[in-house]
This record gives structure tokens, C-alpha cells and sequence, in this order.
């Protein structure tokens, strides 16, 4: 029991230097605050995934009582160390990933075409920022065919993570 | 926030699809994010170290000025090329000196200089052509005795015609240089500049860029100054001089101060204006003690540097040289300081010097000398300018892709009484650009790691010492947080260790770091296979500061010096850095420098041979590990 305890306690001493790393790096001013629209930014780094919603409350919980467009460390730290113990925001193991897209290929071609992911990553969902497309498009797409062949897309980005 | 799906219809099957890739992107373009930012804190910690890295060399040049005189043989001793010497030869007398050679292709330039010199300088510069030495020494003189004349602060009035362009850290990069001059005109009588400093050092043209503004300013009054960082090796003495004679700042419409860094809380504009500025003989060096024995064991100086030389340095005589002690602080803080918003006035940690200066200092100052706002350079900023304390602080930044290819765009601002300040952004292009975000991520990422691999092998022994004396049970592997605490404490680098592990080492499934793998792809190539490690080490860390200090004692440019300077030189050097190498290993290294036997050394030759060799270009990622 004492020994459980003790690598709890050390889990969470190593969680809390982890944070503290990944927080100074936004920290810009060097003040213990971070800009509010870098916190997905950090949580994300962190290798949690929220979605747009998750997130959107997550930061209603950072804020102030009386919002000032910054987080504050010391209240950032508690939040995200209960997050990492929970092993809470899981991210997408690459099969699934695959699946997904597979999913949205209803002819079964192997690829999506520009116009079809456009539409169904800006229309749908938790629709994609303009940028946001531009940036998936400018590394997915293949300009001979202007289509998206998903599985070599998804291997690249595996790839360049690891 | 939004979720919808595109009709009642629509199985929900393809909308939990859509959900799914929609966070796994948003997930790795966070990553991506991070690791940018990660990236540009390597390059901004390394960069702050190695200014504090400066501050000992400068320290030690001082230092082996004064204690190296009866070397060398030859009739100028480095000694000797002290400032009133340089005063007394005729300018003509020194330049004269030197010839310039028929079969030379450059440009040459005729004195007095005219609007047609610029056109010629800015031609032969982008064909890449390489300008005399007699005529970049006949443009510094001619450049400092029209400095010696100016006041500590340049006045500028400015009106509807003729609005003045403030630009900030150029670091020797003229394609930045370049791209403003085409944006915005060339300096001339109604079209003024206001280089605000760091003009050179880094950028590899950096040469180009002083001769520019020089010729800008002996032309047309381009109002170019202060705090210049050098690291031209021949023409070093001169353009010592020329930099002390730079003016401190402009004050623009009586209301707009452009210093380099800028304030701290007993700032005094009054002190700033009457002092002799050219005394400041060296920003990085403190001012000696008066009439004493400066007994230098472990002192450290205002800047946090310890200089430790074995020896003393006898101060008598030269107070009149150099500036008292409240005014360099002055000069210091205007150098040296960072905006921050946290209140106050607190020392500036990340470079060693000025201070870190909060909005509520900005009021106060500002108030004090009925001024309106600050605009000072100093610092890269992504967008290559930024506001902050509710815009009286402007920091303007001029050079783009400053760290490396995508890092951050660079920007001028015209001023004009009335009308509010215009901001113009740039960024010199190149095909690369263009890249996916991944591609350009990586890139910088690469780059920011190999820096800091090569900072750790040269410090290596050092490195593999801590780590040792933590791993009590000799495993060859330490906790990631003990890792941690090894490399901040041996590099001195306030850098995220934990995140950046499995760039740097490989960690095993229980998450402990095997620390002798950063070593295993990378070596310093030794140009002596004889020679110990950490003997290689320390002249691979120090082979910068090395060369300069050769090519200052290489007074006949000859690439050689004789084993006598040699052992002289490096007796001085590791005193004062206080070295512990063994004198009969040194030997080995000089006598096996002289390859051909006749007693001199080819120094050149010997300091290019410390290269350090990656094993594999691209970097050797160690398996993933699992985050939480």
C-alpha cells in the first residue's frame, strides 16, 4: 500500500514538472499566464485530445470570474494533472483513424476528393477553420490527382510524429 | 460552438467519421504547434547563452591585451593599437598603407561619396561581390569622425514630407536589408532611417550590412545607431572604436525615445545626454576599480560572470578612459532591457544584463521626461513587431527567418508627428515557404536539435560525470526527471527536458532515460587522433573564441603563428577560463600542429578540423513513448 501510494505520488511529481514544461513554453511573458487561445495548443502537446466542445468547457473552467484573456498556472495545474491521472481525452489509434476515413469513402476508391473532404470537414462536425482546411489540404492532397489517398496521408503524418 | 450534421437524414455513422478526423487533426496540428514552439526556445535560450558567452570572451581580450605585450617581435604590437595611436596616423597615412590591386573586381569607391557610391555598393553587394579592405577602412574613418561630431541622442523632427522608417535588428541579414530598401525607398534627405541596432553578428553578411549603412549615412545622414555586436576579425580594432562613437539612441518629435533594449526604473535621460559615450569601451566589460589591484579570483561582476583569472590586473591610470560606474549602468540598461508585463523593474536573468522593466516603469519614465512612447528592437518577434504596455512599447524587429527558415517575419515602422505609427511586414522568401506546415516544423526542428546535440557534446565529460554521480547502481539509465535536472544544470539552458527527451536520448518502457545514447551518433572529428576528449572538447567548445583571438595575434595576416604565441596565447586562455588541461597534453596538440616542422603553426587548418559529425543527417528517433 505504501509503495502504491509513493509511485502515485511520484506520478504526479512527474506529471506536475510535465505541465510546468509544456505551460513556460507559452508563458511569454514570462509571468505564470498564458494567452487563453494557446491552451488548446498546451493540452494537446500534452498528448490529450478534447474535442472543440470539450475543450470550449475546459476553458470556461480555467478562465476568471471575470474573464482577462489569460490562464493563470495555478489554476491550469490542478485541472490538467486530474486530466492526465484519468487518463481522460484519449487520442485516436490509428486503425480507428483509418476507419473513419473508409467510412466517408462510400465507393470504396481508396481516396477522397478535395471537393468531398472540403465539404464534409467544413460542413459537418465541429466544422474546420479555413485555415485549418488549408493546412490538412496543403499535406494531404496529392496536386496531380487533387484527391486524398488517406492511407499513405495517415502513414506520413504517423511517421513524421514518431 | 457548431455540430451539425447536413440533414435529419444523415446516418450518424459518417458524422462520428467526420468527428474523429476533425480531432485527430486538430490533436497534431496542436503538436505541431508545440514543437515550433519548442524549437524557437532552444534557438532563444542558446542565443541569450552565448551573449553571456560573450561577456568572458570580451573580459579575456581585455585581459590578454594587457598582459601579452613582449611576444611578438614585429613593429605594431597588438598593444600598441590603442586609440590615441590610431588618432595620430593620418588617415591618409593608414589607408595609404594599402594598395588596391589592378586586377581587383569590385566596387571602388571615390571620397567624398555620392548617391552614385550607394547605387555602386548596393550593385556590386548583390552580385555578390567582396569590397577592398581599403575601402571599408577609408568608410569607417570617415563614418567615426562624423559620428565623433553627433550628440548621445539624435533629434529628429519629422513632417507630412518626410515621414522617418525605424527598423529594428537586422543581425547581418541583407536580403532583409534588401527587401526594405525596395519597399521603402533608399535613405536620402527625405526619405530618413533609423537603424535601431545589431545591425551585424550572425547573419552571414554582416560586413555588407555595416558598409551599407555606413555609406547611407555618410551620404544622406541615415540616422544609424548604437549598440553594435561584432565579430569581424581584421578590421576588429577599427570598428571598436567606430561603435563606441555610435549614439545612444534618437529621440523623434521630442516625444519618441528609440533606444536598443530599452529602460529600467532609475533610467535618467539628463545623465544619458551629458555623459562621453565613446568611453564606453565595451558594452560586455565592467568598469575597473580606480587605483587598485583588481584581484579578479571568483568575482563576479553586475553581469553574473565570473571571471576567474589567475592573475591581476593592475587598473591605475586608466579611470580616465572609461565611465564611471552609475553611468555605465545607465547605458547598460538601455541596452540591455526587455518589456515585460509583470510591474516593476527586476533583473534581467535570460541575458545577464539590463533589466526586465514592467508598464507601470514605462508610465513613470515616460511621464518623468514628457515623452509618449518607447520603440526598441532587441527581441525576435514572430510578426516582426509587437505593442505591449498599452502601446507606449513598440519593438521592432528587421530581420526575417531569424532562427531559421520560417521563424518569424521581420517589419519597419514610419513615424510621422500626428498621425499614428504604420507597421510593414516582410519575410524574405524561398521556396520553402511554400512547404506543408509538417515540413517547415521539422525543418526548424531539426535544426533546433542539432544546435543543442552540439552543445551537449561539447560538453560531454562534464555531462557524463552528473550522470554518473546520480546513477548510483551503474545501469547506464536515470529517471527522466534526474536526466533533467543533469542537462539543465551542466548546459545552463532553462529548456522543456521532458518534452524534448525523445528528441535527444532513448527512454525505455519504464521510462527511464539510457543517457549514454545522445552520444552514440555524434562526434567531434579530432584533427589529432592523440589528443584526449576532453581536451577535444574544450577546444571545440571554445573554437570560436579561439580563432578570434588567433586572427587578433596573426597581426601579419598570415595564418600562421609561432609556437612561442601559441603557448603564450593558451597559458593566458586557460588561466583565465580556468581550464584544467594538462600543459603536456597541449604540447603534444602544438607540436603535432607543426606539420612541417619549422616552428609555426597553421591555425586555420587546425581549428576547421573541429567539426562535429552527425552520423545520420536526418535524426535517429528512438522508439515513441507513450505520453501519460
Amino acid at each position: 500500500m505504501a509503495d502504491e501510494k509513493d509511485r502515485e505520488e511520484t506520478a504526479v511529481a512527474e506529471f506536475h514538472k510535465k505541465i510546468k514544461e509544456a505551460f513556460e513554453v507559452f508563458d511569454h511573458e514570462s509571468n505564470n499566464t498564458v494567452d487563453v487561445r494557446e491552451i488548446g495548443t498546451i493540452i494537446r502537446s500534452l498528448g490529450c485530445c478534447p474535442s472543440e466542445g470539450e475543450l470550449h468547457d475546459l476553458i470556461a473552467e480555467l478562465e476568471e470570474e471575470e474573464p482577462t484573456g489569460y490562464i493563470r498556472f495555478e489554476k491550469f495545474l490542478p485541472v490538467m494533472t486530474e486530466i492526465l491521472l484519468e487518463r481522460r481525452y484519449r487520442p485516436i489509434p490509428e486503425d480507428v483513424l483509418l476507419r473513419a476515413f473508409e467510412v466517408l469513402d462510400t465507393a470504396k476508391r481508396g481516396f477522397l476528393t478535395k471537393d468531398e473532404l472540403i465539404k464534409y470537414m467544413t460542413e459537418e462536425g465541429e466544422p474546420f477553420s479555413q485555415e485549418e482546411m488549408e493546412e490538412m489540404l496543403s499535406a494531404a492532397i496529392d496536386p496531380e490527382s487533387n484527391s486524398i489517398n488517406y492511407k499513405d496521408y495517415i502513414s506520413m503524418m504517423v511517421i513524421d510524429e514518431n | 460552438h457548431k455540430c451539425s450534421g447536413s440533414g435529419t437524414g444523415k446516418a450518424p455513422l459518417s458524422l462520428r467519421a467526420v468527428l474523429i478526423i476533425q480531432n485527430w487533426f486538430r490533436g497534431y496540428r496542436a503538436r505541431l504547434k508545440a514543437r515550433q514552439q519548442y524549437a524557437l526556445t532552444i534557438f532563444q535560450s542558446i542565443e541569450y547563452a552565448d551573449e553571456q558567452d560573450q561577456i568572458q570572451l570580451c573580459n579575456f581580450f581585455t585581459f590578454m591585451l594587457e598582459n601579452y605585450k613582449h611576444i611578438r617581435k614585429e613593429e605594431i604590437e597588438l598593444s600598441q593599437l590603442t586609440e590615441s595611436k590610431l588618432d595620430m596616423m593620418d588617415k591618409q597615412d593608414y589607408v595609404d598603407l594599402i594598395d588596391v590591386p589592378d586586377s581587383y573586381q569590385g566596387p571602388r569607391l571615390q571620397f567624398p561619396l555620392t548617391c552614385a557610391d550607394i547605387d555602386l555598393l548596393l550593385e556590386a553587394f548583390k552580385g555578390k561581390q567582396i569590397l577592398h579592405a581599403r575601402y571599408v577602412l577609408e568608410v569607417l574613418f570617415e563614418t567615426k569622425k562624423l559620428l565623433k561630431q553627433m550628440p548621445n541622442f539624435t533629434q529628429i523632427q519629422t513632417s507630412p514630407s518626410k515621414e522617418v522608417t525605424v527598423c529594428g535588428d537586422l543581425h547581418g541579414k541583407l536580403d532583409d536589408l534588401f527587401l526594405i530598401f525596395y519597399k521603402n525607398g533608399l535613405p536620402s534627405g527625405s526619405n530618413p532611417y533609423v537603424f535601431n541596432g545589431d545591425f551585424v553578428d550572425r547573419g552571414r553578411n554582416s560586413m555588407e550590412v555595416l558598409m551599407i549603412l555606413c555609406v547611407s549615412f555618410l551620404k544622406n545622414k541615415t540616422y544609424s545607431i548604437s549598440y553594435l555586436q561584432i565579430h569581424g576579425k581584421k578590421i576588429l580594432q577599427t570598428l571598436e572604436e567606430l561603435y563606441t562613437w555610435l549614439p545612444i539612441g534618437t529621440i523623434i518629435d521630442n516625444e519618441i525615445l528609440v533606444v536598443h533594449g530599452g529602460i529600467s526604473e532609475t533610467t535618467d535621460l539628463n545623465l544619458l545626454h551629458r555623459l562621453e559615450r565613446n568611453k564606453m569601451k565595451s558594452v560586455l566589460m565592467p568598469p575597473k576599480e580606480i587605483n587598485k589591484d583588481y584581484n579578479t579570483d571568483s568575482k563576479h561582476s553586475k553581469l553574473g560572470v565570473t571571471i576567474s583569472a589567475h592573475g591581476r590586473i593592475k587598473a591605475s591610470g586608466l579611470s580616465s578612459e572609461h565611465l564611471p560606474k552609475h553611468e555605465w549602468e545607465q547605458v547598460i540598461d538601455i541596452l540591455w532591457s526587455d518589456p515585460r508585463g509583470k510591474k516593476g523593474c527586476f533583473p534581467n536573468t535570460g541575458r545577464g544584463g539590463g533589466c526586465y522593466f514592467g508598464p507601470d516603469i514605462t508610465s513613470k519614465i515616460l511621464n518623468k521626461f514628457q515623452l509618449k512612447m518607447i520603440i526598441r528592437s532587441h527581441e525576435c518577434k514572430p510578426e516582426g513587431y509587437e505593442i505591449c504596455h498599452g502601446g507606449k512599447v513598440v519593438t521592432i524587429f528587421s530581420a526575417s527567418n531569424y532562427y531559421e527558415e520560417d521563424s518569424n517575419r521581420g517589419a519597419y515602422v514610419k513615424l510621422c508627428s500626428g498621425t499614428n505609427p504604420r507597421f510593414f511586414q516582410y519575410q524574405v522568401t524561398d521556396a520553402t515557404c511554400f512547404q506543408p506546415l509538417h515540413q517547415r516544423v521539422s525543418t526548424m526542428e531539426n535544426s533546433a536539435i542539432k544546435i543543442l546535440r552540439e552543445r551537449m557534446i561539447s560538453r560531454k565529460s562534464d555531462l557524463i560525470h552528473a550522470f554518473q554521480h546520480q546513477d548510483r547502481r551503474k545501469s547506464g539509465k536515470l529517471p527522466v526527471s534526474q536526466w533533467a535536472f543533469c542537462m539543465e544544470s551542466i548546459l545552463g539552458l532553462n529548456l522543456p527536458w521532458r518534452s524534448l527527451s525523445s528528441n535527444l536520448v532513448i527512454i525505455d518502457q519504464n521510462g527511464n532515460v539510457e543517457y549514454m545514447s545522445s552520444f552514440r551518433n555524434i562526434h567531434i572529428e579530432k584533427p589529432i587522433k592523440e589528443a584526449n576528449s576532453a581536451l577535444v572538447e574544450t577546444l571545440y567548445r571554445y573554437r570560436s573564441d579561439l580563432e578570434i583571438i588567433f586572427n587578433a595575434i596573426d597581426t601579419d595576416h598570415s595564418g600562421l603563428i609561432s609556437m612561442e604565441e601559441f603557448h603564450a596565447m593558451w597559458k593566458l586562455f586557460s588561466s583565465h577560463y580556468n581550464l584544467h588541461i594538462d600543459n603536456s597534453q597541449v604540447n603534444k596538440i602544438a607540436n603535432m600542429m607543426d606539420l612541417n616542422r619549422d616552428g609555426s603553426i597553421d591555425f586555420t587548418e587546425f581549428l576547421k578540423a573541429f567539426y562535429v559529425v552527425h552520423k545520420y543527417e536526418t535524426m535517429v528517433k528512438p522508439e515513441a513513448t507513450n505520453l501519460a
